[in-house]
């Protein structure tokens, strides 16, 4: 057998990298362009070197900033995984409630981000919100814009409100998937319901399980628009995630240099953990 | 262990039969003895699975009652039940290795550690498993993963009945074999009841000592293999049971004569057929067909050389009549006639036999 050689098959991927450069690459560049000069207002660039990447791991509203972010996305992910499964767990295989759980569980996800946050603003309203008024009517002295521990429930609340459903849907893709008999068979194994979720259920939800925790992790990593509308970062810094942060620094301040060394950053981090994540979750996998 | 019996049987998967046709499984007694091979033969959708179903009790049946022993078990769940069964596909707990598999329904039923160790060993032993069983069982192939399954099956002592629900479909032609015969060495020491569901007659009749099959919700005959394949009850068996199948022929019975065309058949049934007058069916296994001298004018059609003898295709008419001839045989190019061993001709009335 010969084989052809043709070059000219490069020119039909061309599109694909055109897009790709124009959607990822030339931004991303950019943005590594900004994080290695100092910039002034009349587009003149001077070179900066590694100074700016010095400075962000300097300094300490950065690690402040990366630890709230960490705090907020390990405690969505420990509420928002079990909760997501164990949801899923309860709902029907078949008949007409199918389509109506999945409609409900939907839902929130087809909420846009700003009405979500604009959403439970005023619904954790102290004075006049239902969730708010009906907690301090109760006896909380629950005020979420003024109690940072109250900012911070109304956040993980809004969250996993708004979030667990993606987790629930994929968990109960992973369970439908399993064949009738695995269960057929464990029942005459004698296996207790326990088991059953424990060596049938659980492994093999495994695969949807590690795509819904890879983006939730990416997903709240990147949250933005729901805390900004909901507390603003307030009160004072005390919900300031790395996203809004950031965005203070780029926009509310003009530090292109120090704002893009810290996307850079915020970027490898976000790489990083999920290869890691992934990796260690396939290498599993394998064995 | 026990005796199975199968009393008045029905079942339906609608609310409220009416007819028949609404029957998955209709009107069904059988008894089966302890420790019996037993194969139920079908083709898909005739009910096997149902019967199946109801047996390890993940179905309740709509009528009827299904005993083990004396005890009614009708209506208890699978688990109370002591039976295993094998699936159609492999069902292996991923996570856990080969012993723990084996191991796990020993182990949820309370069985003291050292002798689940001693079970689990005895049945690796038996399957060819031994050297396996510190592996992962995800790890393993197909056939190593059905082992498992039939490991399971296998696992406790004293069950009532093992079930293979066409266990061998996801392996390959070559390892079928093996596990064939495993199935029926361990089904003689082990002295276990089994009743295996397959639409492979092969795997029926090399398995079981008592065949089962069914058409349609119904079980057409049960019997060795051999009174299967000498005395088909009904057309259906015929030519659902042997390669190629039974030949079905249109025939004429009048004052206890049975007629093709122009041409008297002996048969073994005629003394059955009575006053019975009419058009009827001449069931005939191409095994006990030859040519002869004088008999049914047939034309050679085509000829398959099977490599072990030569199947021969005739036409009477256009009525396509199956042979078998051995490999030195002459075929006759014209002029050519049937003949039929009358003790293995029967006669069909609207598809059973007539007796």
């Amino acid at each position: 057998m010969n084989k052809t050689v043709n070059q000219k098959a490069w020119f039909l991927v061309l599109p694909v990298v055109i897009l790709v450069a124009f959607n990822a690459l030339i931004p991303l560049m950019t943005v590594v362009n900004y994080s290695v000069q100092e910039t002034f207002g009349d587009n003149t660039f001077f070179w900066s070197g590694v100074r700016w990447f010095e400075q962000i791991l300097q300094s300490d509203r950065f690690w402040a900033s990366l630890g709230r972010q960490l705090f907020f996305t390990f405690t969505i992910l420990l509420i928002e995984v079990p909760l997501g499964v164990a949801i899923a767990l309860t709902m029907p295989k078949k008949g007409p409630w199918v389509s109506v759980c999945l409609v409900l569980m939907a839902l929130p996800l087809l909420i846009p981000y700003n009405v979500v946050g604009a959403m439970w603003n005023i619904f954790a309203l102290p004075d006049i919100g239902l969730l708010g008024k009906l907690l301090n009517s109760i006896g909380f002295d629950y005020n979420y814009t003024r109690q940072t521990g109250d900012a911070w429930f109304t956040l993980i609340l809004m969250d996993v409100w708004h979030w667990t459903s993606l987790v629930v849907l994929l968990a109960y893709a992973g369970l439908v998937s399993i064949p009738d008999a695995y269960f057929q068979a464990a029942k005459i194994d004698g296996a207790s319901s326990w088991k059953i979720f424990r060596f049938i259920q659980l492994p093999k939800m495994k695969r949807v399980l590690t795509i819904a925790i890879l983006l939730r992790f990416m997903d709240s990593f990147n949250i933005y628009t729901e805390p900004v509308v909901l507390t603003g970062g307030g009160p004072g810094n005390s919900t300031t995630l790395l996203s809004i942060d950031l965005v203070k620094i780029a926009l509310g301040q003009f530090d292109l240099g120090p704002a893009a060394a810290m996307s850079l950053v915020y970027f490898l981090i976000i790489l990083l953990t999920s290869w890691i994540f992934y990796t260690l979750m396939m290498r599993n996998e394998e064995q | 262990m026990a005796k199975i019996t199968l009393k008045d049987l029905r079942h339906s998967y609608l609310a409220n039969p009416q007819t028949p046709a609404d029957y998955a499984l209709k009107r069904l007694d059988l008894e089966w003895r302890d420790g019996g091979a037993y194969a139920l033969l079908g083709p898909s959708g005739c009910g096997k699975t149902t019967l199946l179903n109801i047996i390890s009790g993940l179905l309740v049946p709509s009528h009827g009652q299904v005993l083990f022993g004396e005890r009614d078990v009708t209506r208890l769940p699978t688990e109370a039940r002591d039976i295993a069964q094998v699936f159609q596909f492999p069902v292996v707990y991923d996570t856990m290795s080969v012993y723990d598999n084996l191991a796990f329904p020993l182990r949820n039923r309370g069985v003291p550690e050292d002798q689940v160790d001693k079970r689990v060993r005895i049945i690796a032993e038996m399957i060819d498993l031994t050297g396996m069983l510190e592996r992962r069982a995800s790890g393993l192939t197909a056939d190593g993963k059905q082992k498992i399954s039939l490991g399971r099956g296998l696992v406790r002592e004293n069950v009532n009945v093992i079930m293979f629900d066409e266990p061998l479909t996801v392996i390959d032609p070559h390892l079928k074999w093996l596990l064939r015969s495993k199935l029926k060495e361990l089904h003689q020491k082990l002295g276990t009841t089994m009743i295996y569901v397959t639409h492979d007659q092969t795997e029926a009749l090399t398995f079981a000592d008592q065949v089962v099959v069914m058409k349609d919700g119904e079980v057409v005959q049960s019997g060795t293999p051999v009174e299967l394949f000498e005395k088909p009850h009904h057309t259906f068996v015929g030519h659902f049971i042997g390669s190629p199948g039974m030949n079905i022929i249109p025939c004429q019975v009048s004052g206890g004569q049975v007629r093709v065309g122009e041409n008297t058949i002996e048969v073994g049934n005629a003394g059955k057929l009575g006053t019975r007058e009419g058009m009827f069916e001449l069931g005939v296994r191409p095994e006990f067909t030859t040519f002869a001298k004088t008999g049914l004018p047939v034309s050679v059609a085509k000829v398959t050389d099977t490599g072990r003898n030569k199947i021969v295709d005739t036409r009477h008419g256009k009525l396509s009549i199956k042979l078998l001839v051995g490999n030195g045989a002459e075929i006759p190019s014209e002029n050519a006639h049937l003949a039929f061993d009358a003790a293995h001709a029967q006669v069909y009335d609207n598809g059973w036999l007539a007796e």
